[in-house]
């Protein structure tokens, strides 16, 4: 529970050995290398962007050649495939691969090449699948459509807009021009949208006739050839004929790299790899003959990668500490149960240096309150058994997955706590099914109460706030250790205690009051009236008088009353907690209504039938839909209503240098270990 | 007229489905939209623009929530029909919280979560507090729903 010491780590070493050095620090992923500061004279800074660039480059092609392969070769996948995380492969195998690059790598352009020319051939076809569909509607037309006329004929091949028929065409051409030359027409083809037509006059009219057929729409088609359009359409599915099979055979043999695909997938990590090695280079400097590096790395990994580094590759190894005042990268530890929720912190923001890490604090209230807002036995059964299940059959789950997956294990397990509490078994399950299909009176017994009975909502209602301010007080608490921790004593008193005393004694004054009688169904002695006033009034008094302090007088006190105004937000604060019941009443509530829908067409074999189907599917969606709002609401108590108390955060989390693929995990070779 | 109690208590179901239900509707809409716009960048985010999505679902459901209960404690799902105006009018009064909370807490938690899909096709590592600005919106429809249901499930046991 806490955060974990880091040391810097400076290596110095011979630049024969950096390439080994550094694929070790990568393999190992336990350093996070921070950038030297340049001397100039005899070090120098390597540039390495251009190798990078090729690598990614390189990274790029394999990718793309590896996807080709898959659409010939595709990769079984599943839903579940999430879960499955990267493939492990040792070190042996991993260089075993790397020897043979280059031939990896030409493979996968030629696959590329191949794969481009069946692309190019491909849009051949449809080209020429173009060409004949124009053609088509002159398949009638004997002549080249280049045909222009003889030495004494002008001859015309083009179409009209709109389906025209012989008559309609002459009529058109009178209509625009009355004194028209002597012509010849003949209709190749008419569809609605054009008309196809071949027209011939004599060579001294050719443009008259041309003047009034434009008038009318001609224009000449966009697709011609010397041949005549029919012969021309054979050619033209000629050659697609032979394209297609250019293509198969193209194929074939891009099939024949079947066994390469792994290869090319395992290239693409390959070549991030080395571009991720090459830019944590740029951090390093180099003399002729050495190099330096300097990095961080976290105490219980220093001492072993020391002797590592230092007997394997006789590197000098320097660990040494950090001054206080510096920032250093953020690594958590937590022990098994409060882990998983790290990265819930995470999301809000890592905690600084010497900050306090609440994760094992939120983690006991995170479970609690998650299975108070989805409160089913059921519903938390089968998320724990899920999430176990794939714990248990996907080994090499991503830590980030498997962190979440672990979390909503736990959580499921408050959840069904909370549902025997409750009595709820999706929902009331047990009872309807005794009710329709056994005519028994079962029942699923609640451990606690059934908040939806009678008056029972009002009391998990006040239950529901004292855990609020249990929840609040603690994060008071953590704010106060804090404070002392760092040497201010005195903060404690004046911004925890006297928060600890107004809230705590109006709370002890309320409880006393007539007034809430109805709802809690007890009052205090009146001595607590007593005693909640006085300690309101005291934790008043220092806020009014220490909460400005570091201001001018009059402004201190401004401010001192200013803040004791801050009491309603603690009242928002402790009244948000309502949500842990109405959200848990609406998961039991939601789930009753699905199984009274079951219900209703009764008992026999089509009333179970109907209610096998809407409890797999109405319970599958209330499962979705509450356990999405338990998981944000429980962050959102846990972020605004704890963090809000004392958490600064702002911490840079710690990125070690490590393999960043997309496929392969390569491990370290235990005998290294 | 004697019968005039349980046509409010239907009244009251009515809102509250038909309201909370508009409000869902037009956010998980809005939000719909703008998550199609993402995917069509970038598939591989369909699961988290779809958990955006769905946050402005739940006031329907809330919604509906408080319908049923009011259905099944006026007698429409079985039961004695026969409940005095002034409870009638109760239910009717209970289901306003959630039907107009719902309503406006939907709307504006569905362009929340269109903005918080904008952040997550830019950053998509800052889903944890992207997700939890439209919830924010939501405390609001939980009191209501709160309220409505303590109204509905403690009206029975009044003396009137």
């Amino acid at each position: 529970m806490a955060v974990v010491k880091m040391q810097q780590i400076n290596i110095c070493a011979l630049r024969t050995k950096r390439k080994s050095i550094m694929e070790a620090l990568q393999r190992r992923g336990v350093v996070e290398i921070s950038p030297l500061e340049y001397d100039g004279g005899v070090f120098v800074k390597e540039e390495t962007s251009q190798h990078r660039s090729l690598f990614m480059k390189n990274s790029a092609s394999a990718a793309r050649a590896y996807e080709i392969m898959c659409r010939y070769f595709p990769e079984k996948t599943s839903m579940l495939d999430m879960f499955k995380g990267r493939q492990p492969i040792s070190a042996d195998e991993y260089y075993k691969a790397v020897e043979k690059t280059k031939e990896i790598m030409r493979d996968a352009s030629e696959v590329i090449a191949l794969d481009k020319s069946l692309s190019d051939k491909k849009a051949d076809i449809a080209k020429y699948e173009y060409q004949i569909e124009a053609l088509v509607p002159w398949k009638n037309l004997d002549i080249s459509m280049r045909f222009k006329g003889t030495d004494s004929t002008a001859a015309f091949i083009g179409t009209l807009p709109e389906e025209l028929s012989y008559e309609q065409v002459l009529m058109l051409l009178a209509q625009q021009q009355p004194q028209l030359c002597p012509f010849e027409l003949e209709i190749i083809s008419s569809t609605r949208e054009m008309t196809c037509i071949f027209a011939v006059c004599r060579a001294e009219y050719r443009d008259m006739l041309e003047d009034a057929l434009k008038k009318i729409g001609y224009a000449t088609p966009a697709v011609v050839s010397k041949y005549p359009p029919s012969q021309r359409i054979e050619q033209l599915n000629g050659r697609i004929t032979n394209l297609n099979n250019e293509i198969v055979k193209t194929e074939e043999e891009i099939k024949k790299y079947e066994a390469q695909r792994d290869s090319f997938k395992f290239m693409e990590d390959y070549f991030i790899m080395r571009a991720d090695k090459y830019e944590e280079l740029e951090k390093l400097v180099n003399t002729k003959h050495t190099f330096f590096l300097k990095g961080y790395v976290s105490e219980k990994s220093a001492i072993q990668l020391k002797r590592y580094l230092a007997e394997t590759f006789d590197a000098v190894v320097e660990l040494s500490d950090i001054p206080n005042d510096r920032e250093i990268p953020i690594l958590l530890s937590n022990n098994k149960l409060a882990q998983p929720v790290e990265s819930v912190l995470e999301t809000y923001s890592m905690p600084k240096r010497f900050e306090f890490d609440p994760t094992g604090i939120m983690a006991f209230f995170y479970y609690i309150f998650f299975g108070m807002m989805f409160s089913d036995a059921g519903y938390g059964l089968v998320m724990s058994i899920a999430c176990g299940i794939a714990l248990l059959k996907f080994k090499n789950m991503e830590e980030g997955l498997k962190k979440s997956v672990k979390m909503f294990f736990f959580c499921g397990i408050s959840t069904t706590f909370w549902g025997i509490m409750y009595g709820s078994f999706f929902g009331d399950a047990v009872t309807v099914i005794g009710k329709t299909f056994f005519n028994a009176d079962w029942k699923f017994p609640a451990l606690w109460f059934d908040p939806i009975q009678g008056t029972n909502s009002m009391t998990l209602l006040m239950f529901c706030f004292l855990f609020g301010i249990i929840h609040i007080f603690v994060g008071l608490g953590i704010s106060g250790y804090m404070s002392i921790k760092n040497g201010r004593p005195l903060d404690a008193v004046y911004d925890v205690l006297s928060w600890y005393l107004l809230v705590g004694g109006g709370i002890l004054a309320l409880l006393s009051m007539d007034m809430l009688k109805s709802m809690t169904g007890f009052t205090l002695p009146p001595i607590f009236l007593t005693i909640g006033g006085i300690c309101a009034a005291i934790g008043a008094v220092i806020i009014i008088l220490f909460s400005g302090r570091g201001s001018k007088p009059v402004k201190r006190l401004l401010k001192g009353i200013y803040g004791v105004y801050g009491v309603t937000s603690y009242l928002s604060d402790i009244l948000s907690y309502s949500r842990l019941l109405a959200l848990g009443l609406a998961t039991g509530v939601i789930a009753q209504v699905f199984n009274q829908i079951g219900s209703m067409a009764g008992g026999g074999v089509i009333g179970a039938i109907l209610f096998t189907i809407v409890f797999l599917i109405g319970h599958t969606l209330n499962i979705g839909i509450n356990a999405l709002g338990a998981y944000v609401h429980t962050n959102r108590l846990q972020f605004v209503e704890f963090f809000g108390k004392f958490y600064e955060g702002g911490g840079e989390k710690f990125a070690p240098f490590k393999i960043n693929t997309k496929h392969y995990n390569i491990k370290e070779d235990i005998k290294n270990g | 007229m004697d019968n005039l109690g349980i046509v409010f208590g239907l009244l009251g179901a009515a809102l509250a489905t038909f309201l909370a239900g508009t409000g869902s509707a037009i956010g998980v809409g809005k939000a719909g939209v703008a998550a199609s716009g993402v995917l069509a960048e970038d598939p591989s985010k369909f699961g988290k623009v779809l958990i955006f999505q769905l946050l402005p679902a739940t006031q329907g459901i809330y919604g509906l929530l408080v319908a049923f209960l009011i259905l099944s404690k006026i007698g429409v799902l079985g039961g004695d029909p026969n409940i005095s105006v002034v409870k009638g009018l109760l239910y009717l009064a209970a289901s306003l919280p959630i039907a107009f909370a719902g309503l406006f807490s939907a709307i504006h938690q569905g362009n929340c979560s269109v903005a918080g899909i904008g952040t997550i096709s830019k950053k998509p590592d800052q889903f944890g507090k992207a997700i939890l600005l439209p919830a924010m919106v939501e405390t609001y429809a939980i009191l209501a729903l709160l309220i409505s249901m303590l109204a509905v499930f403690n009206i029975p046991g009044l003396n009137l």
